[in-house]
């Protein structure tokens, strides 16, 4: 199905301004993958249910797969790939966290849980168990029983320092 | 030091935290078109007319394929041909394939797919397999609807059910239970102009892929080729099913020229998938009032839907575990996989033997309270130890053990039965054990190739054919590997599974890819270490004997030189550092007739505590904590097999508890999303505390066993045990529901 295009909006992505323009009956999630080749930020049900695709909207978790491509007019996105900077080794201290605990067994959910907790604790910095619980409720992973998830966010909140977050608060508004 | 029991960092977890993993769905091909399968909308019927104009014309169609279409036999190949690729004449399930539809885009050719027309003349089709078993007039497979039937037989269960002081008799039921894996199926084929094609896809059995391509298009082995892509969890979902998917990809691929890419969507991917088969038993068994299990008499009914598919080698599994780990003499237990008009069942962490482990435990329980004994106690006289032997009638010489699992449980828990607790809490045990590998069922298929090439800057690359489905099998082989070879774990590196770079090395199942392919990884890495220890010596100028290799340094008539030097030296003088190794596991001596023999090579054994609360008003089940033991033989990496027990026991959770997928009126899955068919969450995650007990297999690489099934398998039957010990409300029927629980409180 082709798509008609919207005039050209601008967003921020991965810190990145742009301005294009966007199939106007496409999910953001579609968009990434398809025309931008982000291909990090996962499909596992398409229609809100599993957290695989979890990006940041303006700092807050979203489900790209619920969101339509024109809606980021004006918004700041961030998904995996802006977390760790193409070409770039340097993982981000979550990204460290969730190795050091092992919570990457498939690893289809991780782009999500990344997100996620990028998004917790940019809300919060040092989130008790039940918020963590909270917080990811809406992420599905089959395979690691959560609790190696729950350690690498509570690693992660032990070690980030505001430099870390200070990228994906940004707001496209503020410039 | 050695790398072999330490607990290194996965693999592949740099890669895929950045997102970076490609799964089958992140490839793009130029020209690549995309697939959507036309399925029956009915469980049984003839297929009258199929019109496909309409859709023919919607821009973006490419083409549409039937069975008409094939050039090969119309059959995916599994255990019995029993089931077509694509429908000829007869549709046998809700969901069957009819034709495949490409298109430009996913989205087109989802569209196109459903608004395909086909006249199908309904036949009243079977839904329950109790009614299916020896139908008299409607016969789905042979005369009687029975894919396989098991007869387990010992002793003389007649006589001695007259001697115990109690029986117990209970009919259970389990239900479906859906893998879930987060990523949805996925496959992509790729032919090119030389007349081979290429798969590249989310599977755990690349050899069974293979040998579904070659079937439909009629072409040799060495035309096709089989890649596994990174795989977002399989649990057993993605044992057989992705050669249906291949089928659907290669297809229309051969047919159009051009690379072909098929995705399930969720819902249809919980519509038409295999499941855990439901299961109906019927149990009896007896005891004598000292605590000794004296008889067994079991009926056990699993669903197989509308194709044989793996359900005969299923039924085998749970045969084998139908009286659980346990010394008994009389045993009865006849097993059937019943024909359906529903969706074909199949392979699920555990395989047949989660449904009747769930009857053998809580009947354990009822028994002990029966006779008046403690249920660790009634385990403690019954269970397998080393020396001891199995239904089957198999010696147990070494690696068992259960006991310390079970006392392991209760150390930690801090809990002894009688103990006094707080109202509306219990607690619950369970004792399971786990045949290790395809035994008996799949003796023809137990056998694993590796190949492991040493490069002259020392990096080390290695094939298997078995699969990295997230349990984590690359890294414990990297660490096999790393040891067998005295070469630092950074060097070695795994090369995605692909059917051109080793012999069929059968499937990714039944936990054995730690045994399987680390054997054949040491086999391989034996013949090359014996050229460095050669090239070793003279560099040394000592003998053979007197050289350590341990990660990267090589020791040895008191000095010490590079394990790289040596490896540079031996590319120098031109001698080989690459090799292939072998491994087929010990015969077993299994004979189908009578149901007895060597089942398995080895067996892994469990012990879960559950702790539960249960709200008395509404019967809601509150899972405070899982005590998880179990013998894995040697724990390669202690990190990865906690992940392992944490992440089965919490499908075992949501199976005991949440999980409750049903057909509706027609045959067709009534919850197939997410919303409706709950797995547990973030929020729904109880504690667990994974202990590791280890009674090395001397036929294991280092002493392990496989044993990645295990955790969920005994962990529906102790919760249910905690119900009772909470409220004495005995559950009998899974999941273990609050309206049930409420219910059975009420009618007390
Ligand atoms: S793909 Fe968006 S929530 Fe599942
Ligand atoms: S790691 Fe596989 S779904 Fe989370």
């Amino acid at each position: 199905m082709s798509s008609d295009l919207t005039p050209k909006i601008k967003f921020r992505l991965n810190g990145i301004d742009m301005e294009k323009e966007v199939p106007a009956g496409w999910t953001l999630l579609r968009y990434l993958r398809e025309e931008l080749g982000l291909t990090g930020t996962k499909c596992g049900c398409e229609i809100g249910e599993c957290g695989a695709c979890t990006v940041l909207m303006n700092g807050k978790p979203v489900n790209s797969c619920l969101v339509m491509a024109p809606q980021i007019e004006n918004a700041s996105i961030w998904t995996i790939e802006g977390v760790t900077p193409p070409g770039g080794t340097a993982l981000h201290p979550v990204q460290k966290a969730f190795i050091e605990c092992d919570a990457v067994h498939c690893g289809f959910c991780t782009p999500g849980m990344v997100m996620t907790t990028i998004g917790l604790l940019l809300q919060n910095k040092k989130p008790d168990n039940s918020q963590i619980k909270q917080a990811l409720a809406g992420n599905l992973c089959r395979c690691t029983g959560y609790i190696q998830i729950f350690e690498a966010v509570r690693l992660a909140a032990a070690m980030i320092s505001e430099n870390d977050m200070r990228p994906f608060r940004e707001n496209i508004s503020e410039n | 030091m050695s790398v072999v029991g330490k607990r290194v960092a996965r693999a592949e977890g740099s890669e895929r935290v950045k997102g970076a993993g490609l799964f089958a769905d992140d490839y793009k091909y130029f020209g690549m078109l995309h697939a959507a399968v036309v399925r029956s909308p009915l469980a049984r019927g003839e297929i009258r007319k199929i019109d496909f104009k309409t859709i023919a014309k919607i821009p973006g169609v490419a083409g549409i394929l039937t069975y008409k279409d094939i050039p090969g036999r119309n059959c995916v190949p599994i255990v019995i041909d029993d089931q077509s690729f694509l429908a000829e004449r007869y549709v046998n399930y809700i969901g069957e394939p009819i034709a495949i539809v490409v298109a430009e885009n996913r989205q087109t050719a989802r569209l196109a797919a459903a608004q395909a027309k086909i006249s199908i003349e309904e036949l009243p089709p079977l839904l329950n397999p109790l009614e299916a078993l020896n139908h008299p007039k409607i016969h789905l497979f042979g005369n009687d609807n029975i894919y396989k039937h098991i007869h387990i037989h010992r002793g003389d269960v007649k006589k001695a059910f007259a001697d115990c002081d109690v029986i117990i008799e209970n009919e259970y039921h389990t239900p479906y239970q859906e893998h879930a894996y987060i990523e949805p199926q996925s496959m992509i084929a790729i032919p090119f102009p030389d007349g081979s094609i290429e798969i590249r896809g989310s599977m755990q059995c690349p050899f069974y892929v293979r040998k579904a391509i070659t079937t439909i298009l009629g072409l040799p082995e060495n035309k096709v080729r089989v890649i596994q892509c990174a795989t977002g969890g399989g649990f057993g979902g993605k044992e057989d099913v992705p050669s249906l998917l291949a089928c659907q990809v290669a297809l229309p691929a051969w047919i159009f020229k051009r690379p072909v890419k098929l995705i399930y969507d969720r819902t249809e991917d919980m519509m038409v998938t295999s499941k855990r088969h439901p299961a109906y038993i019927k149990y009896k068994s007896g005891a004598t009032k000292d605590g000794i299990l004296r008889a067994v008499e079991a009926e056990y009914i699993i669903d197989g839907g509308a194709y044989s598919t793996l359900s005969a080698v299923v039924l085998f599994r749970g045969s084998v575990h139908a009286i659980g780990p346990y010394k008994c003499e009389n045993v009865d237990v006849h097993s059937y996989a019943v024909a359906t008009n529903k969706v074909p069942t199949g392979a699920f962490r555990g395989f047949g033997s989660p449904q009747i482990l769930f009857a053998v435990e809580s009947q354990m329980d009822q028994l002990a309270e029966k006779i008046g004994m403690d249920p660790v106690m009634f385990r403690k006289k019954n269970i397998l130890r080393v020396g001891d032997t199995t239904v089957t009638g198999q010696k147990l010489e070494y690696s068992v053990g259960l006991e310390e699992t079970l006392d392991k449980v209760i150390e930690k828990s801090g809990w002894t039965p009688g103990k006094s607790k707080e109202d509306g809490v219990g607690y619950g045990i369970s004792t399971i054990y786990y045949g290790v590998g395809l035994g008996a069922g799949g003796k023809s298929m137990a056998r694993t190739g590796a190949r492991v090439l040493v490069h002259a800057d020392g990096s080390v690359l290695f094939s298997v054919g078995t699969t990295e489905i997230g349990q984590g099998m690359t890294t414990v082989l990297s660490q096999i590997v790393a040891d067998e070879l005295g070469a630092p774990l950074d060097w070695i590196s795994m090369m995605p599974t692909d059917t051109s770079r080793v012999p069929d090395s059968g499937p990714t199942v039944a936990s054995r890819s730690t045994t399987m392919s680390g054997n054949a990884l040491k086999d391989a890495c034996i013949k090359i270490k014996s050229v460095l220890l050669e090239e070793a010596a003279s560099m040394l100028d000592c003998s053979t004997g007197d050289i350590i290799f341990d990660e990267g340094i090589v020791t040895g008539g008191g000095k010490t030189i590079k394990l790289l030097d040596v490896i540079k030296s031996c590319f120098a003088k031109r001698l080989p550092l690459s090799a292939e190794g072998w491994y087929i596991t010990p015969s077993t001596s299994w004979d189908d007739n009578t149901g007895q023999g060597d089942a398995y090579v080895v067996y892994a054994w469990a012990s879960n505590l559950a702790k539960v609360k249960v709200d008395k008003e509404t019967g809601e089940v509150n899972l405070l904590k899982i005590w998880a033991a179990h013998d894995v033989g040697k724990a390669i990496n202690p990190a990865l097999a906690e992940g392992q027990i944490e992440g089965g026991t919490l499908q075992g959770v949501g199976y005991a508890l949440m999980e409750d997928m049903t057909t509706n009126a027609d045959g067709a899955i009534r919850n197939p999303e997410f919303s409706t068919y709950i797995i547990p969450t973030a929020s729904d995650q109880p504690e667990i505390v994974p202990i590791i007990v280890e009674h090395p297999f001397p036929g294991g690489p280092f002493g392990a066993k496989g044993f990645g099934e295990q955790p969920l398998m005994g962990v529906a039957p102790a919760i249910a045990n905690a119900v009772y010990d909470a409220v004495k409300v005995r559950i009998k029927d899974l999941p273990i529901t609050p309206e049930k629980v409420w219910q059975g409180l009420k009618n007390k």
